[in-house]
């Protein structure tokens, strides 16, 4: 692991070392081309094996049995010859394929022949009136604290929505001797019926009987609630109860940690600010990129591999960073990829780890009113704003996004939409009668996070910058 | 909020949160170490001054900025603790030149 790029231009850049970034690396890396792997966190892992290297929690059946396959990837990568950079954080990435890292309060630029965009995903919005409340956290970021800092909710716990990673996380508490009070499934039971048709492969994927193993082991812990309709947390100054309805009846508990979480969704901000084109899932219900069957965007040059190429988890995205990374060697060093798998083995590999997904993108659709909020719900966490608000600038003619940032300053607080984005698209298509592809995205430009100009001046410069200031 | 399994066996860290001295753990963030502390680390936004604390551990949401060592607006589930940091709560906007 290296703590500044070795060099100013590389052969692949890959963006991510989750699932699909590691194996992507991996492979360009094996094949002779020089890779450079970038993350955010301070190890390998991603989010799915997120402190897979350092995890205080060492006894293997506590986290399961799908945590610790990433083992394997780390020590490809790390024997592959692969530059990784961890605590990398990208910026900036266009046409041109230059990609702009902030390390550690410097920012540098590298350019790359390739990149294989590996940002994965990150957990839909959850607006619920109280979701900004202290106390009130994803599921997710329970599970990152339980992996990385072996650290446990405490007091009276709830865990409150629906999808597989809120299943997961309530056994991986309570097997590590953490108390759940609660587990409250939004599930919508309507979907079910719809998702019949899909229900054979399901049967036959590993999904099935895990999925199953896990829910008997939570419900055999702790007591579940399903059928939940409404949630809104309550507290002055931090969470202390959360009311909800289950079956059309109303009730009120007592609570200190609220575990919120329907699902992921793909990551795309990076992808978006370089100009990828992405298109509206009907069935996820997000923005997913517009790709190849070899991974390749709308951006000469530009791969996206993961659940950043629609959500498929982790075992798909390792299979995806394959391809990807198989169309980069074929691309760039023809006489390499000869030595690898073909195509065509590769993509049934994919359809394979894939069987059984239809079924769960359906029955895990979130119900409206969980993804459309009532008036008085914040949708903006950073600026505030309510969907009251956003009504009511509809109404006042902001017709999209974009206008809706004049009106509001929505999506242009520090996270950048990546926590209203979703719910903005679709409560003003909602509003306005549209389709949310035809309401559209934030516009996103560099930089997707946030960078100091002391960063930005930090940044070496070339001659054409040095004479671009300097007279005579 | 939160408690630490009894088989951690990482190296103790000692952090000062507003002068007050915390053991963490190496490989926590800052984040992770705030909320395991027990003390009140609750921000306060700058547009309404409302209280927050960490909702996404990732990276996603910036509502763990701190400051750390002086320098403000850091997202503190993105850094790790180091053996004598300081990390201030930030309270309302950010002051200018920090
Ligand atoms: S807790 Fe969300 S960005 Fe740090």
């Amino acid at each position: 692991m290296t703590s500044i790029p070795q060099r100013d231009a590389y052969d692949v850049v890959v963006i991510g070392a989750g699932p699909a970034g590691l194996a992507a690396a991996a492979l360009t890396a094996g094949a002779g081309l020089a890779t450079l792997l970038v993350d955010e966190n301070m190890g390998p892992g991603g989010q799915v094996w997120r402190a897979i290297t350092t995890t205080p929690v060492k006894e293997k059946r506590l986290l399961g049995d799908d945590y610790w396959a990433g083992q394997r990837l780390v020590d490809d990568v790390r024997a592959s010859g692969a530059e990784i950079l961890q605590r990398a954080t990208v910026w900036s990435l266009d046409r041109t394929l230059e990609v702009g890292l902030s390390i550690d309060g410097g920012a540098r630029l590298v350019r790359a022949k390739r990149i294989i965009l590996a940002t994965g995903a990150l957990e839909r919005p959850f607006p619920i009136p109280g979701w900004t409340l202290p106390g009130v956290m994803t599921a997710g970021a329970a599970q990152t604290m339980l992996k990385s800092s072996g650290l446990l909710p405490q007091g009276r716990v709830v865990v409150a929505g629906q999808g597989p990673l809120l299943w997961l996380l309530s056994a991986q508490i309570l097997r590590m001797g953490g108390m759940i009070d609660l587990v409250l499934d939004t599930a919508d039971r309507r979907n079910r019926l719809r998702a019949l048709p899909h229900l054979p492969p399901f049967l036959t994927s590993p999904y099935f009987f895990k999925g199953l193993a896990m829910m008997r082991e939570v419900r055999a812990r702790t007591q579940v609630v399903g059928g939940v309709t409404s949630l809104a947390a309550r507290g002055s100054g931090r969470v202390e109860a959360l009311a909800y309805e289950a079956g059309g009846r109303r009730s009120e508990i007592p609570v200190d940690v609220l575990l919120l979480h329907q699902g992921v969704v793909p990551n795309v901000n990076l992808a978006m600010a370089a100009g990828v084109r992405h298109r509206w899932d009907d069935v996820q219900l997000c923005w997913v990129p517009e790709l190849d069957e070899r991974g390749e965007s709308s951006v000469a040059g530009i791969h996206v591999a993961g659940d950043g190429a629609g959500i498929g988890g982790a075992s798909v995205a390792v299979h995806r960073g394959r391809i990807a990374a198989r169309a980069v060697i074929e691309a760039l060093k023809p006489e390499a990829g000869l030595a690898l798998a073909d195509h065509a083995t590769l993509a049934s590999e994919l359809a394979r780890a894939e069987r059984g997904r239809a079924f769960l993108d359906v029955l895990f659709q979130p119900a409206r009113q969980f993804r459309i909020p009532a008036d008085e719900t914040v949708v903006c966490r950073c600026e505030e704003v309510t969907a009251r608000d956003i009504r009511e600038s509809v109404a006042l003619g902001a017709t999209g996004p974009n206008q809706l940032k004049a009106y509001r300053r929505t999506g242009m607080g520090p996270c950048q939409g990546r926590l209203c984005g979703l719910t903005v698209t679709e409560l003003m298509a909602e509003a306005r009668g549209r389709t949310p592809a035809e309401i559209g995205y934030y516009r996103l430009r560099a930089p997707v996070k946030p960078i100091t100009l002391a960063e930005l001046a930090s940044l070496p410069k070339g001659e054409d910058a040095t004479k671009a200031v300097v007279r005579g | 909020m939160f408690k630490r399994i009894e088989e951690d066996r990482r190296r103790a860290v000692e952090i000062f949160v507003e002068g007050q001295s915390v053991t963490a753990r190496e490989g926590d963030t800052v984040a992770a170490a705030l909320l395991a502390s027990g003390l009140d680390v609750r921000r306060s936004t700058a547009v309404s001054g409302a209280p927050r604390l960490p909702y996404c551990m990732m990276g996603v949401c910036f509502d763990c900025l701190v400051t750390i060592d002086g320098m403000g607006n850091r997202q503190g589930c993105l850094v790790p603790v180091r053996e004598g940091m300081r990390i201030e709560i930030q309270k309302g906007k950010r002051e200018i030149g920090r």
